[in-house]
């Protein structure tokens, strides 16, 4: 088999499936909506087995981009993709993630041709991301991909979708114009968008003055806040996060899915490509205020959690909170923080995806995300309880969940940074049992007095083959996470030894600076 | 043979949990129970023929794959044998197997569920599922491991304790049990953090031999520099506090009884809450070079026994007094771990499961007779309606309070055990060693005062409360009875049986435990050699308090027999770091002490007796005449109410605060003010606002986006 453009298949075949769509599927009818979740199904599990091939084909031992392909485009600009131990995974989970989310809205009745052509086309534009390795490449994925999801909030959204999703637009697009212009700049001082050369690049690191004010770091200050800016919307991290539990609650459950399990992981990833080798001085300046904003999220988000009426608004919180320790993780800068961080946004992808898909469950049946509405669920419900008591626990992080193993490894990790930040961020643990525990009790617990519950029903047989999946990756991963550690480990290490090296080439410069 | 014992348990949860409608709800607890006995049958054989002399450093370890592995932190999935471990096997497994019997009996009906409700398979799958999780956590060669143990008994409870969950009461007990030992789980981390920091492993062959070098070292936390190996060792005392319900983290183990009885006398009684003391003794190499961390536990352990066993004396519910007793046993094991005898500490967790668990089966008996009635204010006179389980819980009775005769080999297990902790915490010395002996005794009497209070309560007197529940007051079936009579077996004997190597002299210890002894003339040149002067402050200044009270006869015995425990630290299942002789002194200690916890049971007794035999009218007077200490003991030092004020009402204000201000006016109105003073904008510029239009907007966005990349890709190739 010819691996040649193996890479390009697994993007576009979604994009292909939903031109199809759009092109030969006509009316509006049962029989063409029902056509319609089908091909969509079909293309999103074709894809996810066609990119199992690409983590065949991965060698983790091996540290560069791999399955690499370079093309001429237009205007002059290169198409060019490729994956490395960092970014392999998140292509494996959104092709994983994908057909669960088009299973799970299977009983949609509004738009749906449009429906799964949206998110068809969101799945190509989330996997771009995960591959390009061209600037203006990623540029356009990046952004692109927040059309879809908009419409998707705005279409088959909640009574505020109209706010929700100008609200979720609004933020992660101004972030992004100060990015557009920080790619402009590096461009120019390094005369390529290719990404793995632009890795090579060093920027220039020297204290400069701009407007009377002296800028530590420099350009790469500059650049490192312009995607700052970007990727901290995205994450989202405090106090930048109020879109996402807005957006969270108005999308329709599949739109929650994806922005919870795959659209946040974005911001991480973008730190980890970028900010963190491209800019390591200005990462180094800035690590001890990310790691406090993250350890601020934790806190502070747990505490908003705890408190909140609304199902899918707590998980939201929760999701910044959790967010919280990737980005913690990741600016520890050591092999346990970043291992620990990048396991941590692969394990919220089954977990908080699963998780919305539950509270999906119970609003497809009662039509509420009131917490208030609910109570002795377990009685009618048993099979539902379990299922979501696992999740629960995953997401407190237990041991033998993944959810633990990445929250683990970022403690571990920034521990050895900073007792303060280590010792604060650990009292998530507490927290996320406080406001966990506090909904799966309101909600599943106590006897059911509801009239309106009584003859709730218990999970279908196409819900439970939705939840099945992720329960298998959720244990799998906590009771042998090697399974990605083995993975992202040598390039994990290649990028801090090379953040590393690039510290210690630049202490030098500035002391022969201040001479 | 190991990885059958450990996983057996856990097949027969899955296959409970998930097949019983296949197989039948009786066959799916049978096959739950079936595989437990097997595996108690294999931990028996195991501890019966473990020769810790046959294995390097005593132990043996079989790794099974892989954990989590991330640079140089490398943990696996292994199961290590030692005589700490041994002892914990059939401790868990024995309990188990006989709760899993017990439970046939005891939850045939139960009036929380509905008619045709299937409840059985559920609790016989939580249970297995509980035991194996308590045996990776004493099966674990490395912290984490042990760690998920620790969690996962902790679900195991949290599941059992809220098992009964149409009661709102059942629910907030779970809760809480699970978040109060998140706070001690919290410690335990952040010790696994620093210690893994230190030494760059948290593997049990690597951590436990560098207890010495560990107290050389500091760093930096918190903007202190501390000393390494008190530091560590606090920390994951606080783990053991959480999970031992130790005073402070204590509160949610009297309200785990809203759980069935079994799961009282299983968990909450004989083996999950004994993981704290577990820890604390695997962890014997480090706490021996942290003498701050022996010293808190030592207090906090007193004032434990203390403080629950005042709490023990007025409450009225027959599950309560005995969660008090646990809570204020467990004390008592904290005492002998922190005057550095780990042995005894695991002497006493040996035996207190036994008549412990026996307690609470029986407790179990006689609510299940009165028709789940939990009052003791509505028994009495019971002896005669349940005699065997009268007579059980008598034998449980007499072997907590300790009763034996002193200065022999005749008694009842507690009365081996609790001496050997009291006589230990005495020869320890110094104002805490004093300080711990006291509390402990006065402990002992009101041990002595609830036990015997609830015996007069419940099976003396006339008959209180409904009289037809009276009337059908009924013996419980063989199911319920076999196990009582098993574990009376333990109460009466395991403390005799087992003294020697316990208790014994220092070479039997030893040997039992696999630690390395040797004469004590010898010992003394070794002992400078390889401790240096690390552990002087801690070890050397009880050992001369010792002396003071030893007396000149035990110098004449000492000439030909004192031998000390001279492994090195991780050789062997516990450590005595050179100079803590304490095992040896706590024999020597004098004959008032030795009497001591015998007079203190006897005053207790005396009062109980008094009070509910002689003249029942005199609680309530005493209750009148002392109104504030009655309400504040009844209230259980009001440790709950102070809680909520301080930490789950502010908690809570603050995530309002935080959502209602930060969010939304602070955040909301800062940065939205910007976004929301341009969306009008933009829909006036659209001229209509209604939802159907949104792919107008979208397109407006495409056109955007594209005007933007094409200026960019403009600007870059100019």
């Amino acid at each position: 088999m010819d691996f040649n453009s193996l890479l390009s298949i697994v993007t576009f075949l979604p994009m292909a499936a939903a031109l199809i769509m759009a092109l030969f599927l006509r009316g509006d009818d049962a029989m063409a909506q029902q056509n319609a979740k089908w091909l969509a199904l079909a293309a999103t599990t074709a894809t996810f087995i066609i990119s199992l091939a690409i983590l065949f084909e991965f060698d983790p031992d091996q540290t560069g981009f791999q399955l690499v392909e370079e093309r001429e485009w237009l205007l002059g600009l290169t198409y060019k993709l490729g994956v490395d131990g960092i970014s392999v995974l998140f292509v494996m989970l959104t092709t994983f993630l994908m057909p669960l989310v088009i299973a799970a809205c299977w009983d949609v009745t509004h738009r749906v041709k449009d429906y799964m052509i949206a998110l068809l086309i969101l799945e190509t534009l989330m996997i771009g991301v995960f591959v390009a390795l061209d600037l203006v490449l990623f540029y356009l994925f990046f952004e692109a991909g927040l059309i879809p999801m908009f419409l998707i909030i705005g279409i088959w959204g909640g009574a505020n979708r109209i706010y929700a999703s100008f609200k979720f637009f609004l933020y992660t697009f101004l972030g992004s114009v100060l990015m557009l212009v920080a790619m402009v700049a590096m461009y120019i001082d390094a005369g390529t968008t290719d990404i793995p050369s632009l890795l090579q690049h060093q920027f220039d690191a020297g204290p400069i003055s701009l407007l009377g004010w002296q800028i530590a770091g420099g350009m790469q200050m500059l650049l490192w806040l312009a995607f700052f800016a970007s990727f901290a919307v995205k994450m989202p991290m405090w106090p930048v996060h109020t879109w996402l539990p807005d957006a969270h609650v108005q999308a329709p459950t599949a739109g929650s899915v994806v922005l919870a399990a795959i659209l946040l992981k974005m911001g991480g990833y973008g730190f980890l490509r970028f900010s963190l080798p491209m800019f390591p001085v200005a990462s180094d300046i800035m690590a001890p205020l990310v790691m406090w904003l993250s350890v601020i999220a934790i806190i502070y988000t747990s505490l908003v959690a705890m408190v909140q009426d609304d199902m899918k608004k707590l998980i939201a919180y929760s999701s910044v909170a959790h967010m919280g320790f990737v980005t913690m993780g990741i600016f520890a800068a050591n092999q346990q923080g970043v291992d620990g961080a990048i396991f941590q946004m692969i394990s919220h992808g089954f977990i908080s995806g699963a998780l919305f898909l539950c509270v999906g469950v119970i609003y497809d049946r009662m039509h509420t995300r009131d917490i208030e509405a609910y109570g002795g669920l377990v009685t009618r419900m048993p099979a539902y309880a379990l299922v979501f008591m696992l999740f629960t626990m995953a997401n407190v992080g237990l041991p033998g969940t993944s959810g633990f193993v990445g929250e683990f490894l970022t403690l571990v990790g920034v521990f050895q940074v900073n007792t303060w930040i280590g010792v604060l961020a650990a009292t998530g643990v507490i927290l996320s049992a406080g406001y966990a525990l506090w909904l799966y009790r309101r909600v599943v617990f106590g006897d059911l007095i509801k009239e309106s519950l009584k003859s709730i029903t218990d999970m279908t047989r196409r819900e439970r083959m939705i939840f099945a999946p992720l329960i298998v990756m959720t244990l799998l991963l906590g009771v042998y996470p090697s399974l990605v550690t083995d993975i992202i480990g040598p390039s994990v290490e290649a990028l801090l030894t090379n953040y590393d090296v690039a510290l210690a080439q630049h202490v030098p410069d500035t002391q022969v600076a201040s001479h | 043979m190991e990885t059958i014992l450990l996983f057996a348990p856990l097949v027969g949860a899955l296959i409970c949990g998930f097949s019983w409608r296949l197989i039948g709800e009786q066959a799916a607890c049978v096959t739950a129970t079936g595989f437990l006995f097997l595996s108690c049958l294999l931990s028996w054989i195991i501890f019966l023929t473990f020769d810790p002399a046959a294995h390097e450093n005593g132990y043996y370890s079989e790794p099974l794959f892989t954990w989590i592995a991330s640079g140089s932190l490398d943990t696996s999935w292994g199961i290590r044998i030692d005589r700490l471990t041994a002892i914990m096997l059939i401790v868990i497994t024995t309990v188990s197997a006989l709760v899993h019997l017990y439970s046939f009996g005891y939850m045939a009906h139960d009036e929380n569920f509905k008619e045709g409700e299937s409840y059985r398979p559920r609790f016989f799958a939580y249970l297995s599922f509980f035991t194996f999780t308590m045996l990776v956590l004493v099966t674990a060669d490395n912290l984490l491991q042990l760690f998920f143990g620790w969690e996962g008994v902790g679900v195991a409870s949290y599941l059992l304790i809220g098992f009964y969950y149409r009661k709102p009461s059942a629910g907030a007990a779970a809760m809480k049990a699970f978040i109060v030992n998140r706070v001690g789980d919290f410690g335990f981390l952040l010790g696994i953090f620093a210690l893994f920091w230190m030494t760059d492993s948290i593997n049990f062959d690597v951590i436990l031999a560098m207890g010495p070098e560990l107290a050389e070292m500091t760093f930096s936390f918190l903007g202190y520099e501390v000393n390494a190996a008190n530091t560590i060792a606090m920390l994951l005392f606080i783990g053991a506090m959480g999970k031992s319900a130790q005073l402070f983290l204590h509160t949610w183990l009297p309200d785990a009884m809203e759980g069935p009885t079994p799961v009282s006398a299983l968990i909450h009684a004989a083996t999950m809450v004994t993981a704290g003391v577990f820890l604390v003794c695997r962890m014997s190499p480090i706490m021996e070079y942290a003498p701050f961390a022996t010293n808190l536990i030592i207090i906090v352990g007193a004032a434990t026994a203390f403080f629950a066993a005042t709490v023990g004396l007025v409450q009225n519910d027959i599950k309560r007094v005995i969660a008090y007793s646990t809570c204020s046993q467990l004390g008592y094991m904290f005492v002998a771990a922190g005057v550095g005898v780990y042995s005894v500490a695991m002497f006493h967790l040996f035996t207190h499961a036994f008549f412990k668990a026996m307690l609470f089966l029986g407790a179990g008996s006689v609510i299940h007779a009165m028709h789940h009635e939990q009052d003791m204010r509505n028994y009495g006179g019971l002896r005669k309606k349940i005699p065997y389980t009268f007579w059980a819980m008598m034998i449980g009775t007499l072997a907590i309070t300790g009763v034996g005769i002193p200065l022999t080999y005749i008694g009842f297990a507690g009365f081996f055990s609790k001496d050997a902790v009291i006589e230990s915490a005495f020869a320890f010395g110094g104002d805490l060693g004093q300080y711990a002996f006291w509390l402990l005794v006065i402990a002992a009497a009101f041990t002595s005062f609830y036990s015997w209070r609830l015996m007069f309560l419940t099976f003396f007197g006339e008959p209180r409360g409904d009289k037809h529940t009276h009337d059908h007051a009924h013996e419980s079936p063989w199911t319920m009875l076999a196990p009582l009579g098993v574990l009376a077996l333990g109460a009466v004997f395991s403390g005799f049986i087992w003294y020697n190597s316990f208790f014994g002299h220092t070479d039997e210890v030893g040997e039992f435990f696999g630690v390395e002894y040797a004469e004590a003339g010898a010992h003394a040149a070794e002992g400078e050699h390889a401790a240096g002067d690390s552990h002087g402050a801690n070890a050397d200044a009880p050992a001369a308090e010792g002396e003071d009270h030893g007396g000149e006869a035990a110098y004449a015995e000492e000439a030909e027999h004192h031998y000390v425990l001279i492994g090195a630290p991780g050789e062997g299942a516990i450590h005595a770091a050179p100079g803590n002789d304490v095992l040896n002194e706590a024999h020597e200690v004098p004959t008032w002490v030795k009497f001591s916890p015998f007079i203190a049971m006897l005053l207790g007794l005396a009062m109980a007796i008094l009070f509910y035999l002689v003249s029942p009218r005199l609680p309530k007077i005493w209750a009148e005449t002392n109104p504030i200490l009655y309400r504040f003991l009844l209230n259980k030092w009001y440790f709950d109410e102070i809680y909520d004020a301080i930490f789950v009402r502010p908690a809570v204000a603050l995530g309002r605060l935080l959502w209602k201000s930060g969010d939304g006016k602070v955040i909301d109105g800062g940065i939205n003010g910007l976004a929301m003073g341009i969306i009008p904008f933009i829909t006036r510029l659209a001229g209509r606002a209604q939802s159907g239009y949104i792919f107008h907007y979208a397109f407006a966005m495409v056109l955007g986006i594209v005007v933007l990349i094409t200026w960019a890709t403009l600007s870059i190739g100019g």
